[in-house]
């Protein structure tokens, strides 16, 4: 049921019946690589950061992250932040929710970016994720694994844009640097 | 543990054996069909009534009454029946009320057999509606459930039956309307109906009947079946045996026509709750199309078959139309933080009053405002947003045109402004379209939210101020009044805060900022003021229990008596409104050194340490014309008060001009920050905390002419006279 998402893939969110999702979550998880060393079963704590940032016609004009966790017009809602990761298998450390009925009409692409607050790289990081779920009933709609970390502190993973009258994602997977979402801007303006 | 039940919520029942607790404004009628799996109810034989109270499994009481105890026993029906609703209407043509919307809500509550309670439910949100299913039993995968249904109907008893399937609706309608206009002399004194030897399962309610005589004195009639109408459930009554209460021709010749025993329903009624299977199979084979109990009623009032009392059926219903639950005109798309319950059975999903998190009522409400004011906030934020962008892109687009020198003039250049400007009124419709399904669904909810309010969230002219009641209770929250915003025409949003109130008021009689908002000159916005002020000391007190709010009024000038009149003539004032600056250091004084007791027996973790009789009320000092009267000493004692009373349960309201005060410089600065502001006419001043709009607010004014308030203070008084006395 769930498409493995490579890189560029693009989907469209639709059911298979047809009809349109109505809302959708953009589940992230991650856990902190045990690190070589003397005492080699320890594990460092790594903060990484979900946030999305809502686009009408290449203007930024809300953000959802850990200080702002709701956008205004309340379409789009961040869980709550979380500073280890490691849920669980498979588990969401930080969630944003998406009302794709709700987001305001001028909005027409919402882009999901990740990043390392700690500063570690993603080299640091084991099975992190991110994937897509119809919120309404659970099921993943498409996961995308964030394979071959590299050694940057951020990563642009996803958009899901409006498309004809329903709404389309495409997996990004572009390597960036930054703190939080506001270094990224520079990174993200080439893939709207 | 009580579960609060929202309409539509079920639960699953842990016992078979059950009672039904009725509590209305005034008296009611209330009834139980037996319906198949289908629901389908076949036969009058279905229908517990007056007239026909007792049925296996089920029995209600034979007349009208503000309370009720329906004896339930699940286990005893039929196995065919599936369903059970318990239903309630108000008795046509005693001359009482004729809809649901003009009592306070009627409260059901399942209990347990001992009386604890299961589930409670008030059916909120009804109108014109004459007769209510109030909840049902449902068998589901062998197991019985409580479901709250709540559906009404405005054609009354008649419509609620044919809903229900009944083929002779009308008939049995008129057939109970008669029995209960009949009055008490058809009453069916209650069977303490004990099967012989079986003590171990004789919990059965006595005081199922009789509870529906609850208004009259417990000796007065009351026989050996009724006299514990508060533990139904006591130890197995000895006095009765072999099924025949040894109390009942007692009961016949002591009592008054209320009590006018009928033997039959008293054989039948041991049926049901008897606990050995074979006895209950026996006499109650199944689903018989004729009533089990035939040989019963051998009074006029108890012949049930239908056509014979439709033919001298005295009532009409002359409203036939069953109220048709409109749709909200979109369908919910609730924004993710407030669910909504399952619709029931055949009913299409429609907002509902309490539809929200919490373990009260008051509580659900609350956090329904709430979640409607931060739902409009929002909504609103989107369309602003939207149009706001598709101002900005348009004037990009036009700009654009005029610095292209090719483009500049001539055709093309026409065309592209014309589609600049298309795309943004497409762009601001589709805005305006989102906004409008959104208003239209927050007005549903509204309408059906407002009129379910209790008294401290509700305007004065809801209803509920009419038939109101003196709390016992402390109340969560208190309106002061409606926000509204420009784009939300006709939707009005309850300003709600917590009690106790973290900060204090200040109802500002001076000039506002909003031109608009300024049609009264300074006397007027003064009287005004102070009508705001003392309609919410009002609102305070009544809904305070009687003596836990005490109200202090600081009127150095005397300017506010007669606004203050309604007050002081209830004598609920602590005293007559303190004049002049000695008054005014009298009262600070006092309510300073309060402050000061309490705060150094909390903190000195010692609260037992007050001195004996120490009352713990809460107190409002009310100081009007601030800060007129006033010396340094005493700004700084009120300073004390808004900064430390509200901890300790002291509260300020100032009615105040600041630019009286403006000989003090930037000091006060503090004061007025500290203290929320309020305006006498409506003035967009109030943010909200989660997008920051500015929202116009309303003061919650007593209607003119209305005497809501001295009829409310009267009541107040007067259980506070009773409480001291």
């Amino acid at each position: 049921m769930t498409v493995n998402m490579t890189k560029g893939q693009a989907i469209d969110l639709q059911k298979k019946d047809g009809g349109t999702l109505t809302a959708v979550r953009m589940g992230l998880g991650w856990q902190a690589a045990p690190r070589r060393g003397l005492f080699g079963t320890r594990t460092r704590e790594i903060d990484l950061d979900a946030s999305a940032v809502l686009f009408a016609d290449r203007q930024p004009v809300d953000v959802v992250f850990f200080r702002h966790l709701v956008s205004d017009d309340g379409s789009v809602r961040h869980t709550g932040d979380n500073l280890v990761g490691g849920v669980g298998q498979g588990g969401d450390d930080e969630a944003v929710l998406v009302d794709l009925q709700r987001v305001p009409v001028h909005i027409d692409q919402i882009v999901f970016t990740v990043n390392s607050f700690t500063g570690q790289t993603f080299q640091e990081v084991q099975n992190a994720f991110c994937r897509l779920v119809d919120e309404t009933n659970g099921q993943e709609l498409a996961r995308y694994t964030l394979a071959g970390g590299g050694a940057y502190t951020a990563q642009i993973m996803a958009k899901v844009h409006r498309a004809g009258t329903g709404w389309q994602m495409t997996a990004l997977g572009v390597p960036a640097d930054g703190r939080t979402f506001q270094d990224l801007m520079p990174a993200i303006e080439p893939v709207l | 543990m009580t579960a609060e039940l929202v309409r539509g919520q079920n639960l699953p029942l842990p016992e078979v054996r059950l009672e039904v607790r009725v509590r209305a404004d005034g008296p009611v009628v209330a009834g139980a069909t037996l319906g198949d799996e289908h629901g389908t109810v076949t036969g009058g034989e279905r229908v517990a009534r007056p007239g026909a109270p007792a049925l296996p499994g089920i029995e209600v009481s034979g007349q009208a009454a503000a309370d009720h105890r329906i004896a339930v026993d699940l286990a005893a029906l039929p196995g065919a029946v599936h369903r059970v609703s318990v239903l309630l209407a108000l008795p046509s043509g005693a001359g009482g009320p004729v809809r649901f919307g003009a009592v306070a809500a009627p409260l059901v509550a399942v209990t347990g057999p001992d009386g604890t309670e299961v589930a409670r439910y008030t059916i909120t949100g009804l109108d014109t509606e004459s007769a209510v299913v109030a909840l049902e039993f449902y068998r589901r995968q062998g197991a019985w459930k409580v479901r709250a249904v709540g559906q009404g109907y405005a054609g009354g008893l008649a419509d609620l039956l044919a809903d229900l399937g009944l083929p002779e609706a009308r008939q049995l309608a008129n057939t109970i309307d008669e029995a209960t206009a009949q009055g008490p002399a058809d009453a069916v004194a209650a069977p303490p109906p004990h099967p012989p030897g079986t003590p171990g399962t004789g919990r059965i309610p006595q005081g199922t009947a009789p509870a529906g005589h609850a208004d009259e004195p417990p000796g007065a009639t009351r026989t050996g079946a009724a006299d514990a109408p508060q533990s139904p459930y006591g130890t197995p009554d000895p006095r009765s045996s072999g099924g025949v209460p040894s109390v009942a021709s007692g009961a016949q010749d002591a009592a008054t026509p209320p009590y006018a025993d009928v033997p039959g329903p008293l054989d039948g009624a041991a049926g049901p709750h008897d606990s050995t299977p074979g006895d209950r199979t026996a006499p109650h084979p199944g689903p018989a199309p004729t009533a089990p109990y035939a040989v019963a009623p051998p009074s006029d009032a108890h012949a049930v078959a239908p056509p014979a009392s439709a033919t001298d059926g005295p009532v009409d219903y002359t409203h036939p139309h069953r109220r048709t639950a409109p749709p909200p005109p979109s369908p919910p798309t609730r924004p993710a933080q407030r669910v909504v319950p399952p619709a029931g059975p055949g009913q299409p999903t429609r907002p509902v009053a309490g539809d929200a998190t919490g373990w009260s009522l008051d509580e659900r409400l609350y956090n329904q405002v709430r979640g409607m004011f931060e739902d409009l906030a929002r909504t609103t934020a989107a369309y602003r947003s939207a149009v706001d962008f598709a101002d900005s892109r348009r004037e990009r687009e036009l700009d654009k045109v005029l610095s292209d020198p090719r483009e500049r003039t001539g055709g093309r250049a026409d065309a592209a402004r014309e589609e600049a400007r298309a795309r943004h009124s497409r762009l601001v419709d589709q805005a305006r379209e989102a906004l409008d399904r959104d208003l239209a669904q927050l007005r549903a909810e509204a309408d059906v939210v407002e009129p379910a309010l209790p008294p401290a969230y509700a305007r004065w002219d809801n209803p509920v101020w009419q038939g109101y009641q003196v709390p016992t209770e402390h109340p969560m929250a208190l309106r002061l009044g409606d926000l509204h915003l420009p784009e939300s025409t006709g939707l009005r949003i309850p300003l709600l805060v917590r009690l106790p109130l973290e900060r204090g008021l200040w109802v500002d009689s001076g000039r506002t900022g909003s031109a608009g908002a300024a049609p009264a000159d300074t006397g007027e916005l003064r009287r005004l003021a102070l009508d705001t002020a003392t309609a919410l000391a009002a609102r305070l007190l009544a809904v305070h229990p009687p003596g836990e709010f005490t109200v202090h009024v600081l009127d150095p000038a005397g300017s506010g008596t007669s606004a203050f009149a309604p007050l002081l003539h209830s004598g609920l004032l602590a005293g007559p409104p303190a004049t002049g600056a000695a008054g005014a250091a009298d009262v600070l004084g006092r309510l300073t050194q309060r402050v000061d007791l309490v705060q150094m027996a909390v903190r000195g973790g010692a609260p037992d340490a007050l001195p004996p009789g120490f009352d713990t009320s809460g107190h409002l000092l009310i100081v009007n014309d601030f800060p007129h009267g006033f010396d340094d000493r005493a700004v700084t004692r009120l300073r004390y008060l808004a900064d430390e009373g509200p901890a300790v349960g002291v509260h300020l309201m100032l009615v105040a001009d600041r630019e009286d005060a403006v000989g003090y410089g930037p000091l006060l600065d503090p004061l007025w920050r500290a203290l929320l502001r309020l305006t006498p006419v409506p003035d967009d001043h109030l943010a909200d905390p989660w997008v920051g709009h500015a929202w116009t607010y309303e003061p919650a004014l007593v209607p003119s002419g209305s005497q809501v308030l001295r009829h409310v203070l009267t009541r107040v008084a007067a259980a506070r006279r009773i409480r001291d006395r």
